[in-house]
Parts: C-alpha cells; sequence; structure tokens
C-alpha cells in the first residue's frame, strides 16, 4: 500500500494558511508596532523600549488596570458564591429540590444575550431621572433620592460588577453542577449516615471535590474579565466616565488605538495585558496546584 | 431515601417506634417549611433574571412621556409608531442580515475545518505533527486583542477593510475546536474503520467525508453552537473593521443606535434591543438542554 501520510499535510494546510496569516502574523506585527511610534500612517521609526517604559510610568493605564480587577473581583466573588449556594442547595440528598432544569436555564438566559443589548438596556434602565430601576426603588419606598447609578464612580463600577454577576452566575452554576454531579452519591450517603451536617458536608466533600472545576472557572473568568470591553464602553461615553471609573485595560488599547492613533503605545498596551494575563493565570494555577499537593501529603 | 424507608415501615419493635414518630414528624414539617423558603429564594433569583427582559418588552410597547412619567408592567399601544421611528433612523433588519450573514458563514467554517485539520491531526503520521500541535496549544491561550491592531494594519494592507472577510474568513483557524474535536474523533474513531474504507478504495477525502465527519457530527454540533453565539455576539472586531452603517453587525448597530436621534425617544430605543434579544431568546427556548448539557461536558472534558 502507497504511503498516504502526506495527506496529513493537505487535511491541515488550510488551517494553518489562515492561521499564519490572520493570527500569528498579526501578533507579531503588534509586538513589532510595540517597539515604533507608528501612528496608523506615514512612517514610524523604531524607539525601542521607550511604549514600555511610558507604560508602567501611566497613571491612565494602572487605573484602568485597578478598574478591571475592582469590577471584576467583585463580579467573580458573588458570582461564586451564588453559584456555590445554588449547588449546594440542588445537591443536597436531604431537601431533595426540583426544577433543577428550568431554574438552570432561567438562571443562565442572561449570559446568551448579546453585551452590547445587555449594556444599552442597563444604560437606560439605570438612568438617573428617568430609569426604570430608580422608578421602581421609589415606587417601592426603598430610597427617597434617586441614585445616579452611572455618574458616581463607586455606583459605575457596582453596577458593571453587578451587570457581569447577572450575566455570569448561571455559567458558574451549570459548571459548577457538572463537577457535583461527578462526585459519587457514596460520599454523601456516607455522610449523610455519619451525621454530618449540611456546613460539614459541602465544607468537607462537595469544595475539595470541586476544585479543579473552580479553577477553570476562575482561570476562564480572569482571562474574560482582564478583557473587559463591551460593558464599560457602551454604558457611559466609551472613555470610561465617570472620573476614569470604567476606563478598563482594553477599553484604554482600544482608545489608544483608533481614536488617538497611538499605535506603537496601544501596541505595548496589549502586550502589558497579555503579561499581566499569563502572570495571574500562572499565580491561580500554581497555588491551586500547591493546595492540592500539600493535601495530598496530609493524607 | 433512607428516612421514608424508616417512615413507611414501622418494622417489629412498633411501641419504640411510635415514641420517635412525633419527632419525625416535627422534622418533616420543618424541612418542608425551608424547602418553601428555598423555592421562594430561587424564584425571586429567576424573576431578577428575567425582569429586565420584561422591562424591556412592556417598555417598547410605550411612548417616550409614558414611560418617562412612571413604570409599569402594562404594555402600551406605541409599538407600531416606536417601530417606524426607530426605522427612520437605523435599519435594524440589515444589521440582523448582516450578523447572520457572518456568524453562518464563520460556524460553518469553522465547523468544517476544524474537522478537516482535527482528522489530519489524529490519523496521519508526519513530520513536525507533536510540535505543530503544541504550538497550536500554547497559540489557543494568547488572547484574541493581543494582535487587534496588526490584524488592523493587516486588513488595511490588503484592503479588506468595511468587508465581511476579515470577519469570516479567519474562522477557517480555530484552534479550540480542533482540539476539542480531536480530543473527540480520537476516542469515537477506530482506525481499523478508515483502512476498511481504504480496502474497499475509498479516496483520503472520500473516506474523511463519509466517514469521519458523520462520526464527529454531535461534536460539531456542540462547537458550533457557541462558535455560532461568539461571533453574533463580537463586539471589538466588527467595531474596529466595519465603518459603512449599512455594514454594520447587529452588536455595532446596538452601540450605533445609542449615539443616533433614536436614543431621544426610550419606546424606540427598547424595541431596538428588544429586536436584537427576542430571536436569541426564542432559539434558547428550543435549545436550551442542549446548550446546558454542552457547557457541562466542554468544562468536564478541560
Amino acid at each position: 500500500m502507497k504511503n498516504l501520510d502526506r495527506y496529513g499535510y493537505y487535511f491541515i494546510a488550510p488551517f494553518w494558511i489562515i492561521f499564519l496569516v490572520f493570527n500569528i502574523y498579526p501578533v507579531a506585527l503588534t509586538l513589532y508596532y510595540s517597539f515604533t511610534n507608528y501612528n496608523g500612517s506615514g512612517t514610524s521609526e523604531v524607539v525601542g523600549f521607550a511604549n514600555y517604559a511610558r507604560l508602567i510610568t501611566d497613571s491612565y493605564f494602572l487605573e484602568a488596570f485597578v478598574n478591571t480587577w475592582k469590577i471584576w473581583g467583585i463580579n467573580f466573588a458573588l458570582q461564586i458564591a451564588i453559584a456555590l449556594i445554588l449547588a449546594a442547595i440542588f445537591s443536597d440528598l436531604r431537601v431533595k429540590m426540583k426544577g433543577l432544569s428550568f431554574f438552570r436555564a432561567i438562571f443562565y438566559l442572561p449570559n446568551l444575550i448579546t453585551v452590547s443589548s445587555v449594556a444599552l438596556l442597563f444604560g437606560i434602565l439605570l438612568d438617573w431621572q428617568h430609569g426604570s430601576l430608580n422608578l421602581v426603588l421609589l415606587n417601592l419606598g426603598l430610597i427617597s433620592e434617586p441614585i445616579n447609578w452611572l455618574n458616581e464612580p463607586a455606583t459605575a463600577q457596582l453596577s458593571v460588577s453587578l451587570i457581569l454577576t447577572w450575566m455570569w452566575f448561571g455559567h458558574s452554576f451549570i459548571v459548577v453542577m457538572a463537577g457535583v454531579s461527578g462526585i459519587s452519591r457514596d460520599y454523601y450517603e456516607a455522610a449523610l449516615i455519619d451525621g454530618a451536617n449540611r456546613w460539614q458536608t459541602f465544607s468537607k466533600i462537595t469544595l475539595p471535590l470541586l476544585k479543579p472545576i473552580l479553577l477553570y472557572i476562575m482561570i476562564t473568568s480572569l482571562i474574560g474579565g482582564l478583557q473587559l470591553f463591551d460593558l464599560p464602553m457602551l454604558l457611559t461615553d466609551g472613555i470610561g466616565s465617570p472620573e476614569g471609573s470604567l476606563n478598563t485595560m482594553v477599553l484604554y488599547l482600544y482608545n489608544q488605538a483608533f481614536k488617538y492613533n497611538n499605535y506603537g503605545y496601544a501596541a505595548a498596551v496589549a502586550y502589558g495585558l497579555f503579561i499581566i494575563t499569563v502572570i495571574f493565570s500562572a499565580i491561580v494555577f500554581k497555588s491551586m496546584y500547591r493546595d492540592q499537593k500539600k493535601q495530598a501529603r496530609q493524607v | 431515601m433512607l428516612e421514608r424507608s424508616e417512615i413507611n415501615n414501622p418494622a417489629p419493635g412498633k411501641l419504640s417506634n411510635t415514641s420517635l414518630l412525633p419527632d419525625e414528624i416535627k422534622i418533616k414539617k420543618r424541612r418542608s417549611i425551608v424547602k418553601g423558603i428555598i423555592y421562594i429564594l430561587l424564584t425571586l433569583l429567576a424573576i431578577v433574571c428575567f425582569i429586565p427582559f420584561l422591562m424591556m418588552l412592556v417598555n417598547a410597547t410605550r411612548s417616550n412621556d409614558a414611560i418617562l412619567t412612571g413604570f409599569t408592567l402594562v404594555p402600551g399601544s406605541s409599538l407600531i409608531e416606536n417601530y417606524h421611528t426607530m426605522m427612520d433612523y437605523v435599519n435594524i433588519w440589515n444589521g440582523f442580515k448582516n450578523s447572520l450573514i457572518i456568524s453562518v458563514s464563520v460556524t460553518v467554517l469553522t465547523g468544517y475545518f476544524s474537522a478537516l485539520t482535527a482528522y489530519g491531526f489524529a490519523f496521519y503520521k508526519f513530520k513536525g505533527k507533536n510540535f505543530l500541535f503544541v504550538f497550536m496549544l500554547v497559540m489557543m491561550m494568547v488572547p484574541g486583542q493581543l494582535g487587534l491592531i496588526g490584524f488592523y494594519e493587516l486588513s488595511k494592507t490588503l484592503g479588506i477593510l468595511d468587508t465581511f472577510i476579515p470577519l469570516i474568513v479567519p474562522a477557517v483557524a480555530s484552534p479550540f475546536v480542533v482540539f476539542f474535536l480531536r480530543q473527540y474523533i480520537q476516542t469515537t474513531l477506530h482506525p481499523s474503520l478508515i483502512e476498511a474504507a481504504r480496502i474497499d478504495g475509498a479516496s483520503e477525502w472520500k473516506i474523511f467525508h463519509t466517514v469521519a465527519i458523520p462520526i464527529m457530527m454531535p461534536a460539531i454540533a456542540t462547537m458550533s453552537i457557541f462558535t455560532f453565539i461568539g461571533s453574533w455576539n463580537n463586539y471589538i472586531m466588527p467595531l474596529v473593521i466595519l465603518f459603512s452603517p449599512e455594514k454594520y453587525t447587529l452588536p455595532v448597530l446596538m452601540g450605533f443606535l445609542k449615539g443616533s436621534q433614536v436614543a431621544q425617544n426610550l419606546g424606540s430605543m427598547y424595541l431596538g434591543i428588544a429586536i436584537s434579544v427576542v430571536p436569541i431568546m426564542i432559539a434558547f427556548l428550543f435549545l436550551s438542554k442542549y446548550i446546558v448539557n454542552s457547557i457541562s461536558a466542554g468544562a468536564i472534558k478541560e
């Protein structure tokens, strides 16, 4: 029989041609631009590490970095807490809850909707004077003055965090539930017989066995969170108002490149963002892994 | 299970059991109260998830003045008026059409070429195979924004800015889908089946199209849902690439809506958002079980 292995190259060729042209080349080109003062047209010169030097002393980038973390952190803590509580409820053998698939579908729904539509929707729902949310809260007597959600730095950031939580807790719940259903029922039945209470069952069985899944949620959420763009772009004026509190790293990148034509500097911002993502993913991964090793030793 | 059998079988020692029963009933009663409270809380959470959409639908039928003066869940009668106001400024169906063209093309290209690549990686031995595969996995970790500026410049050089090409063609190379499909086909397609097809005289292309693709179909379908949603919701790429309003995709058009005259009329604004959201909600109604299962499977396979 003749050798057919050359077909391997034919089969993967289209992928690699497109991958090289539209993926690898742009990434490399961006790296090159990050060492130049290219401004979108005309000639540019190589400026060495000047863009990176500017990046680490740029207070706007630092602000964007802090904002991104704040917004992501609050959202993640809330989202994972809700997901775990829901998972604990639905996996409890004593209180057999019904309607899992119904609630799961409803909780997941906000995640499917185009983020720009979500941003627009909340932009007008949260409007200070005429937004439905303030009108409802006023009618219920929960507040006496309309809250200017999107015009105060603290409430604007909180709003974005809460919208993100609203969008993502259902997704995390599904993933956590998938992890829980992979845990053998024998453990829970044994715990029940041994008279373990709910908290003990949850903290000693569910949580440790869910660690790989939680790691997965955390890393994917972190990578997505550091790229936060659509919501802050469309909720306010697109440059991070009020007082720069919604200025996130990717929004800063976008504005530097496509609003101010600082392509060289924006390219450095992109690589800065990339390095930050890699570092923090590695930290998360490592700390989780070390915990697991420690536990293995204890056993 | 355990508790029910205890109660249902008041076994031999009847006397000692009767003294236990009131306690059991008390626990059961308390448990059902707790259960009721949990159901109420879950329902509240479900309402929180759904109410913004409900507000959107109701407000889409009300006039601007009505929305400004107060909130109600009773639909108004300005739906048609709002529609005309919106259509005077923004043709939302055009955005719909653009999004559909791009997302369908992206989904088809991703499905077909990822299957092709996965098959090539899984069933042929060639030089550099392992290196290429590992390299692909490493590149999978690189976020899309990293190459954004280079991608824009490349599109400018190729003269394909303000066309759908840069939004569609790169879908041929989707590392994550290739990875997922390769894992899938390695466990579902046995090499002996390929050998048998070869002995029957089928060409390599024919084997791929008639043997491998049907076997991979469930995995391709799973990935296609996410590819489609991802492409449909993509905002930053079309925002950077497209300039002409008649080429805008739905998410970009939403941003455009915000900056246009339509924003003056909240009813029309809500209607525009509703039109962008409702089709996805209807699709979800039919696909929810499938989507939820796919997310679960994806997370566990990692």
